[in-house]
Parts: structure tokens; C-alpha cells; sequence
């Protein structure tokens, strides 16, 4: 078998209630496990980008994308390799508050990791970093110690370095149907 | 713009009137609770279209799946909620494999009744999805002209397939302003790719530098009514040319450059000189597994040039090195203005000899048979005479299918109507009753296995109470022949239930006052196959043939096109 790499599948969609489980279904029916996955809405108002990290060889995410870009409401799908993006994950961290005014070596681990500070009540304090897999995972390791009540890390995002041209493919639909 | 005056109406009647615009006059249902409002409106508007009682739901999609497979148009099944959707998966995932134009409408719950587990509530979007083109939940009466307009345009365009609108009750009561327009676009869907000239100048290099092409066409050809391009192209080019089970008919039987059926029961020649020809031309055709074998070992010596609407298709299974996008009604046509012609005599040749090899070993005995059994062949052969090969053959699914497929001649396109993708038993006697309604001026035969038939033989109640004049040809082995077939073969006999003890299948069509004949004697047969197509009603005809016969050449699952089996 060839190698596989990780790609990060980028997909602009219509709204459409169904359309998460229509491509789930296609990366069920395949057995391809999603390593992170995440939604919102894109540059383009009324446009969704998904964005599904995977790691499988380069034959089958093109497949892949082919069928995925193949449903009505697909606008486009891509992939791209890390190199090809700027990506990041966010995590959150909850913390007892005792330990913020307590223990000093914790407010060293804030600083040098460049985590911000959410909130603090009189219970807890709740930290956020966003950056790269490695960094989320290691304040986490730094924090365990100081009993971490709550931990969660969000789907990777991630934007391209080259052009994704939805804008393009909407104002040619657009003008073509204008005529 | 706004061609029509708004009307004050129900979300039942605009259901109604958008299938009246989009001129699907002819649909396939079956009542239940949750759909009442619109079979009220069909009672209403009975005079401009016509609801066929279907007596199962699965017999609603493969009816509609036949009438769209000849007649070209949209089929339209419908149902209730909940066991009335379900029941409608099997002809869905039929059609959405097979890429046949359907729009499927049921009804839902109230919406506010949505996620309550509410009587005869079903999930149908959920359960739907992997196996539509597209679906969508109506839960407001204003969305439905839209939807129905998309609905309609996503079956019939591009590459075709299901669609499934799911209708609440309370918006088919609602009223609201109406007004329809047909869609004639969607900014997140290109169905049909742009044709690149360069792709095609490309692909035409590649074909007239060849000295073995063959070409391979699928179902393609004939959903984008391109037989006429088709014909050209290979008279043109002399390119010897084999089809998929599901491109059968568009060319016609008995032309020249017509070699046979690729594929595990396909023909002899087409199978082997799959893995010598030097560029094989593929147009309209998925390359399943059932038409490539073990791939490893699939045509890796060929160029292969590959003529698809669906981008997905390109190298899927196997590597297109020229892929020529777009319809290929267009692409045909560009084409066939580059290529040269070629005699290719001695690589005709070739088919010719492996043909006759065939015809000796396998074709004559299914065919013109001197052992005392009557065999499928003999009665395919028997059709073909009484129908000058210009019928509708509509098969199940089983060793007759293949048998069917084999023998039947065509001299027209759309004439093949069959399961082919998902293998469904039970689809022949429906689609048969679509199918002969799509084309109601020709002859239509359902050739079916004594167990398929008895997956939907309910339908012979939509065929007596219709009159719809489809022939039916039971061709009884007492078998699962197809199982028994591979159970022999790769199981040592053991035969675990695929024996079956039959019940009186004259007796049974009789009581639908259908006319019906049993044969079990080669001296019967003529007469009454000749019977059967002279009847313009309905007609039954069981033929009782040999019990253990085998479909012969054969390619068993995983072994390469190559290691094709005369016996
Ligand atoms: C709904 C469904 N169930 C099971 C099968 C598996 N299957 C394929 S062919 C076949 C035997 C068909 O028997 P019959 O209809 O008598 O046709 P024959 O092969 O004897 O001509 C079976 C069980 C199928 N294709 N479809
Ligand atoms: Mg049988």
C-alpha cells in the first residue's frame, strides 16, 4: 500500500440540514476515521466550510473529494496537505482557582505558553490557547498536576496558502444565469 | 419571472400542479395517513393525472424506474409515512446505482411532531441519504414549489438518479400563494462538466495511433441519447465494441462492430481481449466490479481512454489515462470528427474466432439444445422470433437474467430494462409495468426467475386491475438458480436453501384473471410463446426448464477477466 499523510479536506456548502450526513455517510461507507472535524461559516455569507482532517493515502482522499464534491450541495471540496495550510486548534483548560494565587509556578506555565486567561471566578479559572497539536498538549501535560477539572480542544481550522476561487465559481453561476 | 397568476391553494393541490408542470402525469403510489391531503387532490385532478396503485411500495419505485428507463422521462413513486417510506428504500438504492431519473415524494408527520416518535414516524431523510442523489424535508406549504422544481431538475440532469421529498402533513394542509417556475440551475451543482477540446483532441491522438481498440460502453450512452453519436463513433473509427448489461440496445444487435457483453456472464472474446487490447475506449461505463473482474489483473496493457459526465467515475476503479469529460452526446461527436477509420481486420478476426469458440461450446447447447430439458436460451431465442427482436425485455435477477441478457435481440435503444447494479430480486414484474407504459406501443416481456417473481408477484393485482398488457415469462427451475449455481461450483453442491417447492403459478395468475399457459415440453414452446406475443392482454407463461443448468462463460468473483470459464 502507498503511504499515507495527513490532508485536511476543506468543503464549501450550501446550509443544508442533511448535508452532514451525507458526507458523513461517505466516509462511513468507506471506514475512514475523521481525526478532527469542524464547521462554520466561510468568508462567503450563506456559504459553510467544513473542514475534516484525515490521514489516508493521496489516491483515496482525491476519491474521496470526488464524491464528496459530486453532492448538490457541494460548492467545492478540497484537500491539502499541512505544508499547503496555516492551521490551528483551540483548547480550553479549567482550572481550581485556589491554585492561581497559591502556587506561582502556575502562573509561569500561563505566561511562557502564551495562553490567555478567560475568566477567573472565586471556584475556578478557565485558560485558552490556540496554536499547534503539540502546544495544546503540552500546557495540558503542565496543568494535570494542578488538577485540571475540565479539558476540550476544538477541530483543527485551518485557510489555505493558495486561492480557493468560491467566489469565482458563485459569480459565474450567477452571470450564466442571468443571460 | 412569473409565468403563471398566483393561486390560493393547499400544499397537496401545488403538489399536484408542480408534477402537472413538470409533465409527470403518470405516478406510482400507495396511500397511508400521512399522505391523505395529496391523494385528495389526486382525486381531484384525475383527469390530468393518472395514479397506478401499485400493491407494494417497492413495486411503485420499480414501476417508475421502468417508465423512466423507456420512455426517457422522470418516474414518480409515492407513499405514506413511516412503513410506506421504508418500504421504498430497496427501488431507491436501485435506481441511485443505476442512475435512474426518479423523484420519490412521502409524507411526514405534522412538523410539529417532528422527533417525537410519533405514529408511522420514520427518519426517511436519515435513512435516505446515502442512497438518493439528493433529499429534502418540506415542512412549510411556500417551500414547495421550489423544492419540487429541484427535485425534478436533479433526477433528470447530468448524471441521473433519485430524489426523495419529504412532505409533513400539516404543510400539504396549509395554503399559501402559488406559483411555479422550473429550476434551470443550481450554483452548488455543474451536472454536466464543460467539454475540453483539448481532452478530446488528446483522446483522438491516442485512438488513431492504436492497432487493437476496443470499446466498452455503458448505460451512458443511452441516458444521454447519444445512440445516434454512439454509431457513428464506432463506424467511423471500425472499432470493435462490447457492452455493460446496462448499455444493451443502444446499438443494435445484429451491427457488425457489436462483439458482445463484457463482464462475469459476458461474452468469450470481449472478456479476454479485454487484456489485449492496446487502448480501451470506455464511454458511459463505471467499470463495476462485475464488468472488471480481479482489477490487478484488469486491461493493465490497455491506454485507457475514458468518456464520463460523472468526475467521480474518473479513475475510480480503474486509471483513466485520457479522460474526456462532459456528456457524451457532445463528446462523441467531437470525437468522431478526429478519428481515422480502420479495417482492424485481423484484430476483428479475433472476436469472430473466440465467438465461434463460444458458439460451440456453450452458445449452441443454451440455444438449440438436443438434451431433453427445455432450456432458458431455447425460450429467449423463441421471444426474439415472435418479436422480431423489437421488444422491451424487462429480467430479474438470477441465471435467466444473465440468460436474457445474453440471447435477447435489440434493433432499438431502451429496450433493456433491468437491475443491474444492485442485483434486486423482484424488480422485473413492477418494472415491466413501467416499463410497458413508457413504451406503450411496443411489446414488453419480463423474463423472471421463479424466486424473484415471488418477491413482488402481489403486482399481478396492479396488472389486472390496469390491464396493462405486459407478458410474463416465468422461467421455473424449482431453484434460487443463481446460488444453486455458485453453491455447485464453489460450495461442493451443498445446496443449503435454494431448493424450493413451488405453488401453482398458472393457478395463481388465473385468479388474477390473467391468461396463463404452463410448458414443460420442447414441442409446446413455439406455439405458445407465439400464443403469449399474439395476445394484446396480459399474459402468463411458465416454462419449466431444466433444473440444474449452469450460466456459462463465467468469471468467478476476484479472478481476472482473463481466466474467463467456457464450462
Ligand atoms: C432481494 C435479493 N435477495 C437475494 C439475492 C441473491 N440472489 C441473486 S440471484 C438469486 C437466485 C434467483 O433465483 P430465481 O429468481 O429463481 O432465478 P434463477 O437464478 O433461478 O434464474 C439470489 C437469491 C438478490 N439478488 N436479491
Ligand atoms: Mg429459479
Amino acid at each position: 500500500m502507498s503511504e499515507t499523510t495527513r490532508y485536511t479536506i476543506s468543503i464549501y456548502t450550501e446550509n443544508n440540514i442533511g448535508l452532514l450526513n451525507r458526507i458523513s455517510a461517505i466516509f462511513l461507507k468507506r471506514h475512514i476515521n475523521f481525526l478532527s472535524f469542524s464547521t462554520s461559516q466561510s468568508e462567503i455569507p450563506d456559504v459553510f466550510r467544513f473542514i475534516i482532517v484525515v490521514k489516508m493515502t493521496e489516491s483515496g482522499v482525491k476519491k474521496i473529494v470526488q464524491q464528496i464534491e459530486k453532492q448538490v450541495d457541494v460548492i467545492k471540496a478540497f484537500y491539502h496537505t499541512d505544508e499547503e495550510t496555516i492551521f490551528q486548534e483551540s483548547a480550553l483548560y479549567k482550572v481550581k482557582s485556589s491554585y492561581l494565587f497559591e502556587e506561582r509556578q502556575i502562573q509561569n506555565i500561563i505566561k511562557d505558553s502564551h495562553a490567555n486567561i478567560v475568566t477567573v471566578s472565586p471556584e475556578f479559572f478557565v485558560i485558552e490557547k490556540t496554536g499547534f497539536r503539540h502546544e495544546t498538549e503540552k500546557l495540558r501535560e503542565d496543568l494535570v498536576p494542578y488538577g485540571l477539572l475540565q479539558f476540550v480542544r476544538s477541530g483543527r481550522i485551518s485557510v489555505t496558502k493558495s486561492a480557493m476561487g468560491i467566489s469565482e465559481i458563485l459569480n459565474n453561476f450567477n452571470n450564466q444565469n442571468n443571460d | 419571472m412569473k409565468n403563471e397568476q398566483s393561486l390560493h391553494i393547499s400544499g397537496a393541490e401545488a403538489v399536484i400542479r408542480c408534477l402537472l408542470a413538470e409533465g409527470a402525469d403518470l405516478i406510482y403510489g400507495y396511500p397511508g395517513g400521512a399522505i391523505m391531503p395529496i391523494y385528495d387532490e389526486l382525486y381531484k385532478f384525475s383527469d390530468q393525472l393518472r395514479h397506478v396503485l401499485t400493491r407494494h411500495e417497492q413495486g411503485a419505485t420499480h414501476a417508475a424506474q421502468g417508465f423512466a428507463r423507456t420512455s426517457g422521462k422522470v418516474g414518480v413513486a409515492m407513499a405514506t409515512s413511516g412503513p410506506g417510506a421504508t418500504n421504498l428504500v430497496t427501488g431507491i438504492a436501485d435506481a441511485q446505482i443505476d442512475s435512474t431519473p426518479m423523484v420519490c415524494i412521502t409524507g411526514q408527520v405534522a412538523s410539529h411532531l417532528l422527533g417525537s416518535d410519533a405514529f408511522q414516524e420514520t427518519d426517511i431523510i436519515g435513512i435516505s441519504t446515502p442512497v438518493t442523489k439528493w433529499n429534502y424535508q418540506i415542512t412549510k406549504a411556500s417551500e414547495i414549489p421550489k423544492i419540487m422544481a429541484k427535485a425534478f431538475y436533479i433526477a433528470r440532469s447530468g448524471r441521473p438518479g433519485p430524489v426523495l421529498i419529504d412532505i409533513t402533513k400539516d404543510a400539504q394542509f396549509e395554503f399559501f400563494d402559488f406559483t411555479y417556475e422550473k429550476c434551470k440551475g443550481i450554483r452548488s451543482y455543474q451536472p454536466v462538466p464543460a467539454m475540453d477540446m483539448a481532452q478530446v483532441n488528446e483522446a483522438a491522438a491516442v485512438i488513431n495511433a492504436a492497432k487493437q481498440p476496443m470499446i466498452v460502453w455503458g448505460q451512458g450512452v443511452i441516458l444521454g441519447e447519444a445512440e445516434e453519436e454512439f454509431k457513428d463513433f464506432v463506424e467511423r473509427s471500425g472499432i470493435p465494441s462490447v457492452w455493460t448489461i446496462l448499455g444493451l440496445s443502444a446499438l443494435p444487435t445484429s451491427h457488425p462492430l457489436n462483439m458482445g457483453m463484457v463482464g462475469m456472464h459476458g461474452n468469450y472474446g470481449p472478456n479476454l481481449l479485454t487484456n489485449e487490447c492496446d487502448v480501451l475506449i470506455a464511454v458511459g461505463m463505471r467499470f463495476d466490479d462485475r464488468v472488471t473482474g480481479n482489477l490487478a489483473t484488469y486491461a493493465k496493457q490497455a491506454t485507457v481512454v475514458h468518456l464520463e459526465i460523472d468526475p467521480a467515475e474518473i479513475s475510480k476503479n480503474v486509471h483513466a489515462d485520457y479522460p474526456v469529460l462532459g456528456n457524451c452526446k457532445e463528446s462523441l461527436l467531437a470525437l468522431t470528427k478526429l478519428v481515422e477509420h480502420k479495417p482492424l481486420e485481423e484484430w476483428r478476426a479475433r472476436f469472430a474466432s473466440y465467438m465461434e469458440t463460444e458458439y460451440e461450446t456453450v452458445i449452441k447447447g443454451d440455444t438449440l439444445p438436443t438434451k431433453e430439458g427445455l432450456t432458458m436460451g431455447e425460450t429467449i431465442v423463441a421471444i426474439n422470433k415472435y418479436t422480431g427482436g423489437d421488444a422491451v425485455i424487462v429480467t430479474d435477477v438470477g441465471q435467466h437474467q444473465m440468460i436474457a441478457c445474453r440471447y435477447a435481440e435489440f434493433i432499438r435503444s431502451k429496450s433493456n430494462v433491468t437491475s443491474g447494479g444492485l442485483g434486486t430480486m423482484g424488480f422485473a414484474l413492477p418494472a415491466a409495468i413501467g416499463a410497458k407504459m413508457g413504451a406503450e406501443d411496443r411489446h414488453v416481456v419480463a423474463v423472471i426467475g421463479d424466486g424473484g417473481y415471488q418477491m413482488t408477484i402481489q403486482e399481478l393485482g396492479t396488472i389486472f386491475q390496469t390491464g396493462t398488457a405486459v407478458k410474463i415469462v416465468v422461467l421455473n427451475n424449482d431453484y434460487l438458480g443463481m446460488v444453486r449455481q455458485w453453491q455447485q461450483l464453489f460450495f461442493d453442491k451443498r445446496y443449503a436453501s435454494t431448493e424450493m417447492t413451488n405453488p401453482d403459478f398458472v393457478m395463481i395468475a388465473k385468479g388474477y384473471n390473467i391468461d396463463a399457459k404452463r410448458v414443460s415440453e420442447r414441442s409446446q414452446l413455439d406455439a405458445a410463446v407465439k400464443e403469449m406475443i399474439a395476445s394484446d392482454k396480459p399474459y402468463f407463461l411458465e416454462v419449466c426448464v431444466e433444473k440444474e443448468a449452469n450460466v456459462f462463460p463465467m468469471i468467478p468473483t476476484g479472478a481476472s477477466v482473463s481466466d474467463i470459464r467456457l464450462q
